[in-house]
């Protein structure tokens, strides 16, 4: 073990990396003028670089592992302490808000990718389903709008049957097709559906808790905070749960058996691993929690239309679990930070974003193919080295 | 009765078009193992390759014959085509193929926003649709509701010779040859000497150059390109490809003409809203998976343990 890896190790190197993910990002979510965007991009840029010549990455990867608790505290901490900072900033708060909906739903495509191995091209059309149920629940019926939020990942699931038999039936690049299809006809479905507001989409109300409205800002004494702190607390109830679903799916019995139909079908199926019936879990808890996070996404934009839930929205989750490392959730964290803040900030640059980030897309699957933070074997003996 | 053929000969014209841009798939697939998703924008780069060149040869020669003309836009469009093709296949695609297929599929993706994005930055006034001038005479003939056009006839007998030709290299040359045993096995072909880095190359070249053609026939076809038109029309190549099956190019021409079919169907079926022909296509492609997993013509695989 060199000094960087016990460094990391210890409790000062998860909190060190930690502060200095706080700065940044709260540096760059204030960043106005073309000068304080570049510097912060070209700090993070060469931080990355540095990061993956040294294999820091794999170091950083494992001190996470070792400390998850304090590693989980550290990102909640975060998380609360940019929510307060930016408690008056609308539009950095919906950017907050933006990045846990996206990471809520990589999660659940990371249960259908990253632990069972069902590709799923159409994560953004399960996302756009939830997000549609919501809006069409809260103007059509007299339901609680709580109970929109399960029952959109609910209709998530039912409407990801549609696509079972398909899915379980190919596999590789003939599954692949088929949610690619699905994501290209729920597009157009939509765009031609008058019955869903055609292109133009239609408004989704705001969510009510109790009597608790979401869509009006608080004042407490002199400070006026957003309203999106609501949606933002919310989600981010919604993303701890999801994340430690997922956590503790993956370290049960069922994780392994997902791992082991993932890695391999054939040897599995003579463990007597039922294949079929792993996937459909996978596939349907995975749409569901797209679902879920499409709906609660719909209420805090208070508008969606077609043009939300496009391919290449689903291909920005898929490189969303990439960057991050398949199967690795905390990596999903991290890549969907960057992910989702990168591009809106290219704003002083707005024609040319899509351009660079496809480019450090492609480059990143050229030069690091497993990802910023790849996810670590499974250890069986007692004690982890 | 007249509009039933109209609907025919347009469906045969679309066909055609879609067949093309599969064989470029499953010619690429045959040799290494890989979707190429970016064909479809390979496809928009030709037929913007094809009016650029169009554009230079009207400022400086414009008393040239008209055939000339076409003849030199599709030859640049290929020319240029190929290139890219080549580029792309050495820099990126032979270099990824170690990794899971997922990256490659992923990273061509991302190569297609790519290309789209430079087109619609880099081309003067690309974020618009630029008209495509109509290079072949425009003579018709109608009866009734039905019109046929002579350069529809001229671009469908075009796209036969050139599936002709991609039959007789594939089948009577040792080029072709050689992309036959590096599908069928790489190792056991560079064993006997062929040279796989240039099999691997000429395919890319082969493939792209009938995307070329594809482009330029898209082009004269609506008389009016446009930038986005890459992502639908590779799905859909890539979609004619699945249903035929990966790997079989005979298996692509007819996914392709499928494809058509299945989206004038669509339309016939749903007059009131045309724009349901794309979610029935995809939804029958849906189906068709379900039911035919490895598409119509199936892979010759067997499961090893």
């Amino acid at each position: 073990m060199n000094r960087v890896a016990v460094f990391f190790s210890g409790l000062p190197g998860c909190i060190l990396p930690a502060l200095l993910l706080l700065a940044w990002s709260s540096f760059f979510l204030t960043a106005e003028d073309q000068i304080s965007v570049f510097l912060s991009l070209i700090s993070l840029a060469a931080c990355v670089i540095v990061a993956v010549r040294m294999r820091w990455g794999n170091v950083l990867r494992d001190s996470i592992a070792a400390h998850e608790r304090l590693w989980d505290a550290c990102l909640i901490a975060i998380m609360l302490a940019l929510l307060v900072l930016f408690r008056e900033d609308h539009y950095s708060l919906f950017l907050l808000g933006t990045i846990m909906a996206y990471a809520t739903a990589v999660m659940g495509l990371n249960v259908q990718l990253g632990y069972a191995g069902v590709l799923n091209f159409s994560c953004a059309s399960f996302f756009g389903v939830g997000g549609y149920t919501a809006a069409m629940l809260m103007a059509g019926t007299g339901l609680p709008p709580l109970l929109t939020l399960p029952l959109g990942g609910a209709i998530a699931a039912l409407t990801g049957c549609v696509l079972l038999l398909p899915v379980l039936r190919t596999s590789g690049h003939y599954a692949a097709l088929v949610t690619m299809a699905f994501a290209l006809l729920f597009r157009v479905f939509l765009d031609v559906s008058e019955w869903f507001g055609g292109p133009q989409g239609i408004p989704v109300a705001p969510l009510t808790i109790a009597g608790l409205d979401f869509s009006r800002g608080i004042s407490w004494g002199d400070t006026e905070f957003s309203f999106y702190l609501k949606y933002d607390l919310l989600l981010l109830l919604v993303l701890c749960l999801a994340y430690s679903l997922t956590r503790r799916l993956e370290r049960s019995w069922i994780g392994l058996a997902l791992d082991a139909v993932r890695s391999d079908e054939v040897a599995s199926a003579c463990f007597g691993i039922n294949i079929q019936r792993w996937k459909i879990t996978a596939f349907t808890l995975g749409n569901f929690l797209s679902g879920l996070a499409g709906a609660l996404y719909a209420m805090m934009l208070a508008y969606i239309s077609p043009a939300n839930f496009t391919f290449a929205d689903s291909l920005l989750f898929l490189s969303i679990l990439l960057l991050g490392g398949i199967g690795n959730i905390q990596g999903v964290l991290v890549a969907t930070v960057l992910v989702v803040i990168i591009p809106e900030k290219f704003q002083v640059i707005q024609e040319y974003r899509y351009l660079i980030y496809s480019a450090l897309v492609l480059l990143m699957i050229v030069f690091r193919p497993v990802g910023l933070l790849p996810r670590k074997p499974r250890v069986y003996t007692g004690n982890p080295a | 009765m007249d509009l039933l053929l109209q609907y025919c000969i347009n469906g045969l014209m679309l066909g055609m078009m879609y067949a093309l841009v599969a064989v470029g798939f499953t010619l690429f697939f045959g040799v290494l193992d890989v979707i190429v998703f970016s064909h479809g924008d390979t496809v928009m780069i030709g037929s913007f390759a094809g009016l650029a060149t169009y554009w230079w040869l009207h400022a400086f020669y414009p008393a040239l014959a008209l055939g000339w003309v076409a003849l030199l836009v599709l030859m640049a469009a290929a020319v240029t085509v190929a290139f890219l093709g080549v580029i792309v296949a050495d820099t990126m695609i032979v270099p990824l193929r170690k990794g899971p297929a997922l990256n490659t599929l992923l990273a061509t993706m991302m190569l297609g926003t790519v290309l789209r994005e430079s087109i619609r930055l880099f081309f003067p006034d690309g974020s618009n649709p630029q008209t495509f001038p109509a290079l072949l005479p425009g003579w018709s003939w109608s009866s009734g509701n039905l019109t046929l056009r002579f350069d529809n006839l001229v671009l469908f007998c075009g796209g036969v010779l050139i599936i002709f030709l991609i039959h007789m290299i594939i089948n009577r040359t040792r080029l072709g040859m050689a992309i036959r045993a590096v599908a069928q096995d790489e190792e056991a072909a560079r064993i006997m000497g062929v040279n796989y880095r240039f099999v691997v190359l000429a395919t890319f070249a082969l493939g792209s150059v009938v995307a070329a053609f594809a482009g330029v026939m898209n082009g004269l076809y609506y008389s009016e390109i446009n930038f986005g038109v890459g992502l639908l029309l590779g799905a859909i190549g890539f979609s004619s490809a699945v249903i035929g099956g990966l790997g079989n190019i005979y298996g692509a021409i007819l996914g392709g003409f499928i494809f058509a079919l299945l989206q004038t169907l669509g339309a016939v079926a749903v007059p009131f809203a045309s724009a349901y022909k794309d979610v029935f296509a995809f939804g029958a492609v849906i189906v068709l998976m379900a039911w035919r997993p490895t598409g119509l013509i199936a892979e010759l695989s067997s499961q090893r343990v």
